[in-house]
């Protein structure tokens, strides 16, 4: 939904970052309103992780200019925490497995992390576990989740669902999914891209990272944008991603190479 | 790591570093027969322990102090210990009341309170102050059902017969070079007796507190379990912070009868001397367990956080056919802290089950070892031992290694061995923070959950504790 006077969540200015030495961001602007959602697509290597990494807060990835502004606050002096406090949210692509750390217990602590920053009451074991099985029908999860360990032994989509029902608990403002949709089937994307739509709002906004149209199928982006070499190359409505469906990317070399970048 | 990341290697501060001023009774430094002679005198016993004390002395005279283990530190100067300082007071006093009030309030700010008030509802609580045990909470309500818990200078005085028949029995005087010095001047510390049938109504809990800096502690425990008598018991240890190394050798027995069960529980929190290693506790420690009767059962659960070195395997020597053995260990290492720590599991008699579940937790420049024997003799057709060793590592200086040594005679049994190493990955670390979890908040959870197997076996009031203990331990450790 896209409405010129909305709040200005996120403004990002000419944003440079750098992995070991190696620059991979090259000048990102990009501003998100409140109530839209943008897609980010680009091909392996064009700086669409690296964009989500930066934006959360990783210590392997290195500012080196530009700058990120959250709700007009710096974002970029502060912990990683402290974004997820404030509401800004990174679905990972590859959520890790936290042998011996509960699932339940994790959701219980970042909930209270999230609700104590926006001066929401403590939720105790037991209001938790309502509050949590509550949230659990917006991704349609087994409840037996909840008493492993943080995605350990969860399969791909399930791993992916458990993204999604963090997201229903931490209520963020902004939301970057990376990737969601990589390696689900067509069944688990659907129940991911229904809780995806769930959580939307005009209060909020999310930036969808995708290689692919059918995430798209399933959400309807406001603005899509086409990363490459470090930047966003070009912008536009929905219907860039469809053409993108047909033409593929290879226009984007020829395109970095008339500007001379490659 | 990045900056983000990277913090001091810095521990929180040690709060249990104070020292009591208070006026002791101490002897001269040095060790000699005459001085093994005075501590017996000073204590008053019979005949039968000047002599147990006598021959472990001389025996400990031809003995080498060991080196096998994976621990270097200066030698000690046996000749510069006092071997006996007990605070300046009369006989042990029969009320509360009549002890020092500066006692009473070291224990308090240990967080052991002992007045009638204060004190814990469901522990009784023996408590001992450098060579000496102080007081004994719950005495009269444990004699009602026929249990005996007191300080071991008292059981040596209204218990005779029990101490002569079960002391050393376990742990021989010349056992081991360390065992043979406890057994020589061995000061105090705790006797449990629990009779035939009874299960012992409350936990039993002994805190030991070092005080004094050039002192060695050498304390001695007996617990014996008769037939079908259960007990579970508590220790827990502090000490002032000095730069200078003290000594604490102490000597645990453990006597289960048939279908006895005992299970002992330590959190030990020695201090563990500074970040570069200077000053805190040599924990040279023997604690066996003789599963005597058929279907005994003895456990094992020691949370060590504490000393600048660790030397101890709690023991279980499974005698009694069906008789069952258990070691859960955390031990944790952090600044330049090392820990020798594991056990020995003998199976001597048939169908004897044992489990190890050791967790080490290294951080810092410190090193961590797990060393422990599984035995099978050839009595113990159909015994089956479990072993489950996992390290985890905190920055990039700390150590980890695994020494298990596994000896069968007997074909007819089974040993299980599973180990693993992990570190604790950024990766990790930023999973939880981007979730609003802070990072030293993320790193006491992943600690914890990696210990969760051995805390479940502490009693339930020390398994919350032994997990704040962790934390505040690995405080600023991780960068």
């Amino acid at each position: 939904m896209i409405r010129p006077d909305a709040e200005l969540l996120l403004d990002i200015s000419d944003l440079h970052a750098s992995v070991e030495d190696q620059p991979i961001l090259k000048g990102v602007n990009l501003q998100v309103r409140a109530g839209e959602i943008h897609a980010v697509m680009g091909r392996n290597g064009s700086g669409k992780s690296t964009l989500s990494k930066v934006l959360a807060g990783h210590p392997a990835y290195r500012v080196t200019g530009g700058s990120v502004r959250y709700r007009g606050d710096d974002l970029l002096t502060l912990e990683p925490e402290q974004r997820a406090r404030l509401g800004v949210f990174l679905g990972f692509q590859y959520p890790v497995e936290i042998p011996g750390v509960s699932n339940l217990e994790f959701l219980r602590v970042s909930t209270n992390a999230r609700r104590e920053t926006q001066g929401q009451e403590e939720l105790d074991t037991f209001d938790f576990e309502d509050h949590v099985r509550e949230r659990l029908k917006v991704v349609q999860m087994d409840p037996a989740f909840l008493d492993r360990s943080v995605n350990q032994g969860f399969s791909g989509g399930e791993k992916k669902r458990n993204e999604i029902l963090q997201m229903a608990l931490l209520e963020p403002v902004v939301s970057i999914l990376d990737e969601t949709d990589s390696g689900l089937d067509i069944d688990a994307l659907r129940i991911v891209a229904s809780g995806v739509n769930q959580l939307s709002s005009p209060e909020t906004a999310s930036i969808l990272i995708t290689h692919y149209q059918r995430l798209l199928d399933e959400i309807t982006p406001d603005y899509v944008h086409v990363m490459a070499a470090g930047r966003i190359l070009r912008t536009g409505g929905r219907e860039l991603a469809l053409e993108l469906e047909q033409i593929g990317y290879d226009w984007v070399d020829e395109q970095l190479a008339a500007e001379g970048v490659v | 790591m990045t900056s983000t990341s990277t913090r001091d290697l810095v521990s929180q501060p040690y709060k249990y570093g104070f020292v009591t001023e208070i006026e002791t009774d101490k002897i001269a430094k040095g060790l000699s027969e005459d001085v093994v002679r005075l501590i017996s005198e000073k204590k008053a016993e019979p005949d039968f322990l000047l002599q147990f004390r006598l021959k472990a002395f001389r025996h400990w005279l031809t003995l080498e102090e060991p080196d096998w283990a994976a621990l270097g530190y200066p030698p000690i100067d046996y000749q510069d210990i006092v071997y006996y300082a007990a605070p300046k007071q009369q006989e042990k006093k029969a009320s509360l009341d009549e002890v020092d009030p500066k006692l009473l309030e070291t224990f308090d700010k240990l967080g052991i309170p002992l007045s009638e008030q204060k004190r814990l509802s469901n522990v009784a609580v023996d408590a001992v102050f450098d060579s000496v045990s102080i007081a004994t909470t719950y005495k009269e309500k444990l004699a009602e059902h026929g249990v005996v818990f007191c300080s071991f200078s008292e059981a040596v005085k209204e218990h005779p017969d029990l101490i002569e028949r079960y002391l050393g029995t376990v742990v021989a005087s010349n056992d081991n070079y360390f065992a043979a010095l406890n057994s020589a001047v061995f000061s105090d510390g705790s006797f449990v007796f629990i009779p035939k049938g009874v299960e012992c109504p409350m936990e039993l809990s002994t805190y030991f507190r070092i005080n004094s800096g050039d002192t060695g502690q050498f304390e001695r425990t007996l617990i014996v379990a008769e037939e079908g008598a259960s007990v579970s018991y508590l220790e827990g240890c502090t000490a002032p912070m000095f730069d200078t190394n003290q000594l604490h050798a102490a000597v645990v027995e453990l006597v289960a009868l048939d279908d006895a069960s005992i299970k002992y529980s330590t959190v030990q929190n020695w201090y563990a001397g500074d970040e570069n290693g200077v000053g805190g506790i040599y924990n040279f420690v023997t604690k066996r367990g003789q599963c005597r009767g058929a279907r005994s059962r003895i456990s094992w659960t020691q949370v060590e956080t504490g000393s600048a070195i660790t030397w101890k395997y709690p023991s279980c020597v499974l005698q009694g056919a069906d008789s069952v053995g258990e070691f859960y260990s955390v031990a944790l290492t952090n600044n330049r802290q090392q820990a020798d720590t594991g056990t020995k599991m003998v199976h001597v008699g048939p169908r004897t089950r044992s489990t190890i579940v050791s967790k080490g937790i290294s951080a810092g420049h410190s090193s961590n070892s797990y060393r422990g024997l599984v035995q099978i003799g050839p009595g113990a057709s159909g015994a089956r031992n479990y072993s489950q060793c996992d390290s985890m590592l905190i920055g990039d200086q700390a150590g980890a290694n695994t020494y298990p040594y596994i000896r069968s005679q007997q074909p007819d049994s089974a040993v299980e061995h599973e180990a693993s190493t992990c570190r604790i990955s950024e990766d990790q670390l930023f999973y939880l923070q981007s979730r609003g979890i802070g990072f030293e908040e993320a790193v006491s959870m992943m600690v914890s959950g990696f210990c969760r197997d051995v805390f479940n076996q502490l009693p339930m009031e020390f398994a919350a504790e032994a997990d704040k203990l962790l934390a505040l331990k690995l405080e600023g450790s991780v960068g």
